[in-house]
């Protein structure tokens, strides 16, 4: 097995904390990984990607045009890379902010409005955490018991408050996927 | 982690200049020399780091300077005195789009600059050429061995996409810098012995021509025992695509690709660039009939590859310059595209060749 | 008898290759004896540079490491930086120093670098056949100013010892001449002291040291030397430029 996934949106959102806690998980459960964020001028002008892969075998490739998964955080993120989802892949939305009609059909669509329900959850800015959550849940490509763990070794588990947060933030987010995946096999 | 590699390799002098992209290593160094008792200066240009690094090798320490290619262009004036005057150095080269200023992206299109020397007069560089984090990891350790072994600047190829991915990387234990052999050829004072002058400056023609000679039995004993390459998927290839660091990995990506839909490809992928593996790439023409060479540059590698096939195989080219990070899609529609012109399907392949023999 | 000549440990015996008149031997025997006298031989370094005194590790005595052209006090730093109680001195001439190698000596005196360089200013390029030179006077003729350095096309002489005053990290900086016997001993005065700052870890230290090129100025060796008394000490003053070190006050 080898996913491929793309995070994308701009600075501030902490995309690329979401990749990297992704491949931290991957690399704590044995498999290999690549974290591969965007630097340079493209990060300058506000918007951020990582690219993450996980995999049972050797990692050939670090970089992707056909990534299995697509998190977007935004709609430039939106116009994109939301092309780009390998079919029968997952294309996960923020829809608190990213309103484009995608016209595909043959991905997974996983709106989460990521924003609301963290400013439920109290804390604004555990809205990535939130979208991993759901990532987890749709794809099943990391457990969120795994990521849970995970966390506290990254800066999002550094204090036990913010720790235990984002363990909750994790749930929210799998607990909407969830949600939408029942929608949407009963429609 | 180019960085942690150099401090357990002994590596305890760092001399830099900021240039984007391998920032990370300096701000790293900065730090972690301090808490093993090291030294890092940020200079005042590559000019200036260059020579620092010379005093320090010319006082035996194991020392290391990075940049990226405008800066290591700078540095072409001190590597040629490094190499002049036998002195062991790593200089890695974070490899990005030019020429002149360019841009940051990652890019190989300083082949040319690594492997043909560089700066002024007769005289080789090793240059490594990591392909994985892991790599770039034992690949740096390893520098610090052959630069010492030779007396010989060695630099480590990588680019700005190498610089900022993660991977899971297992670290050597940090060495002991008590076990390496001791340098007898230092200047640090003439205690008990006459005066040492370290030189590469050789007025006397004939004088010259020895110590050039003297450097051309070093290089060669490089090229007998060092040169290494890893082979992927060769044993029933029909094509192989030839790349290093980055490129390889995209190409390892294609290959796969095309494998699955049948296509017999494999790849060689050059670990020293300089000394080059001319001869298994030789080696290889009398079980392929084509070559592909891919490269994130126009073209540099490929001439050392017609020359080491030296017109028994095709040889191709497929490049991405500029910093474009190519994908394993487009690569595997190259390798495709080549794999089926040439007729390289089964059976037609077989009766091919049959005739070709007869 | 008392001897009242004689060579200094530092120095080889070798013939040195300088023009007849040339300042260069006597500086080198100035910075000889200074290092015999400090008792520092077995642990100094010496950066030659490139220009005449290229061939200085054929004269001094000591372990030396060749730099290429201005970049000594680079070369040094790296050196005294893993041999931090060694003695490390640079030997440049003022295209060394003052044209190509001006960043290396700003910054290295800015770092407090401790070392010493010891600044040969002939106001020429002598080795490569009496170029103008940063340190070339107006109307002084070179190989490269027909007619005379003329400010406004050249540029005027450039004072680079009174610039790294203003560098943080230079402790002792004077500007000696070896015109005349009175000057030699001052100039060896200087040396002596600038190696001592070194030693007392005060900073970086700076001798220049006026020095007549009587074969590209095209006088006689006594001319030169007169010269150099009369025409450069007006524009390159002798006297200490910086001093930290409270020596004088003890
Ligand atoms: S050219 Fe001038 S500086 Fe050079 S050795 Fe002759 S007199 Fe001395």
């Amino acid at each position: 097995m080898t996913k491929k996934m793309i995070f994308a949106g701009f600075g501030g959102q902490g995309v690329l904390v979401m990749g990297y806690l992704m491949a931290l998980t991957g690399m704590r459960q044995g498999k290999n990984v690549t974290y591969l964020p965007a630097y340079g001028a493209e990060v300058r002008g506000g918007t951020a990607n990582c690219t993450v892969v996980i995999s049972d075998q050797e990692i050939a490739s670090p970089v992707s045009s056909s990534p299995d998964f697509v998190i977007v955080m935004n709609n430039p993120s939106l116009v994109r890379f939301a092309n780009m989802v390998a079919q029968d892949g997952f294309l996960l939305t923020n829809s608190s902010l990213v309103h484009g009609e995608v016209k595909r059909h043959d991905v997974t669509k996983v709106p989460v409005p990521v924003n609301e329900l963290a400013h439920e959850l109290g804390e604004d800015r555990s809205a990535n955490v939130i979208m991993v959550g759901a990532l987890a849940e749709a794809t099943g490509v990391v457990s969120i018991e795994d990521l849970k763990e995970a966390l506290a070794y990254t800066g999002l588990g550094k204090k036990p408050k913010v720790l235990e947060l984002n363990r909750r933030a994790l749930e929210v987010g799998a607990e909407n996927a969830r949600q939408v995946l029942n929608k949407e096999k009963s429609a | 982690m180019l960085g942690e590699a150099a401090v357990r390799a002994g590596c305890r002098y760092y001399f830099g200049y900021p240039i984007t992209p391998q920032n990370e290593v300096p701000e790293y160094m900065s730090g972690r020399l301090l808490e093993v008792g090291g030294t890092f200066v940020q200079a005042e240009s590559e000019l200036a780091s260059i020579n620092m690094v010379i005093g320090a090798a010319m006082a035996g320490a194991r020392v290391m300077t990075t940049s990226s290619s405008p800066g290591i262009s700078l540095m072409q004036e001190g590597i040629s005195y490094l190499a002049g005057l036998e002195l062991p150095a790593v200089i890695a080269n974070v490899v990005r789009g030019g020429p002149g200023l360019g841009n940051i992206a990652p890019a190989q299109s300083d082949y040319f600059q690594a492997t043909r020397g560089g700066g002024h007069g007769d005289y080789r560089t090793i240059v490594l050429a990591p392909s994985s984090c892991q790599e770039l990891c034992d690949l740096t350790m390893k520098a610090f061995d052959l630069a010492d072994k030779y007396r010989n600047p060695v630099m480590i190829l990588g680019d700005g996409m190498m610089g900022q991915m993660m991977e899971p990387v297992e670290f050597p234990e940090m060495i002991d810098l008590a076990d390496l052999p001791a340098k007898d050829w230092t200047i640090t004072g003439n205690q008990g012995r006459p005066s040492r002058a370290l030189l590469s400056l050789l007025l006397t023609p004939k004088v010259l021509e020895d110590h050039n000679y003297k450097l051309v039995r070093k290089y060669d004993a490089v090229t007998r025992s060092e040169t290494d390459w890893e082979e992927y998927l060769l044993e029933d290839a029909r094509q192989v695509v030839v790349a290093y660091g980055t490129a390889a990995r995209i190409a390892k990506g294609a290959i796969k690709r095309v494998r699955s839909m049948g296509l017999k490809v494999g790849l060689l992928r050059p670990k020293t660039l300089w000394p080059f593996p001319s001869q298994p790439i030789k080696e290889l023409t009398r079980i392929v009939r084509q070559l592909l060479v891919f490269e994130m540059s126009t073209g540099q590698m490929v001439e050392d590859v017609e020359m080491a096939v030296a017109g028994q195989a095709q040889v191709h080219f497929y490049g991405r310059p500029g910093g474009v990070i190519p994908t394993p899609e487009e690569v595997a529609h190259q390798i495709s595209h080549y794999y089926y012109q040439a007729g390289l399907m089964d059976g037609e392949d077989e009766a091919k060749r049959r005739g070709g023999v007869a | 008898m008392k001897k009242i000549f004689e060579k200094p440990k530092s120095l080889k015996p070798n013939v040195m290759h300088y023009c007849p008149g040339c300042g260069h031997s006597i500086i080198h025997r100035l910075v000889a004896e200074t290092i015999d006298e400090l008792g520092i031989q077995e642990r100094t370094l010496g950066v030659p540079p490139a220009g005449c005194a290229v061939l200085a590790y054929n004269y001094f005595d000591v372990d030396m490491g060749e730099a290429p052209h201005g970049r000594a006090v680079a070369v040094a730093t790296g050196l005294k930086r893993v041999l931090p109680d060694h003695v490390v001195f640079t030997y440049q001439g003022d295209g060394d120093i003052a044209a190509i190698g001006t960043a290396e000596i700003i910054h290295a005196a800015n770092r407090g670098e401790k070392v010493t360089a010891i600044f040969v200013n002939n106001g020429t390029y002598g080795m490569t056949g009496g170029q103008m030179a940063p340190t070339t006077l107006l109307g002084m003729n070179s190989t490269t100013t027909p007619g005379g350095r003329d400010g406004a096309r050249d540029g005027a002489p450039l004072d680079l010892t009174q610039m790294l005053a203003v560098a943080e990290g230079s402790a002792y900086l004077e500007r000696v001449t070896v015109a005349t016997p009175k000057h030699i001993r001052q100039a060896k005065k200087a040396i002596k002291k600038a190696f001592q700052v070194q030693l007392d870890g005060l900073g970086f230290s700076v001798v220049e040291v006026l020095s007549p090129c009587p074969t590209n100025w095209k006088m006689s060796p006594v001319a030169a030397y007169e010269w150099t008394l009369q025409e450069m000490t007006k524009i390159f003053p002798l006297g200490v430029i910086k001093d930290i070190t409270g020596y004088d006050e003890k």
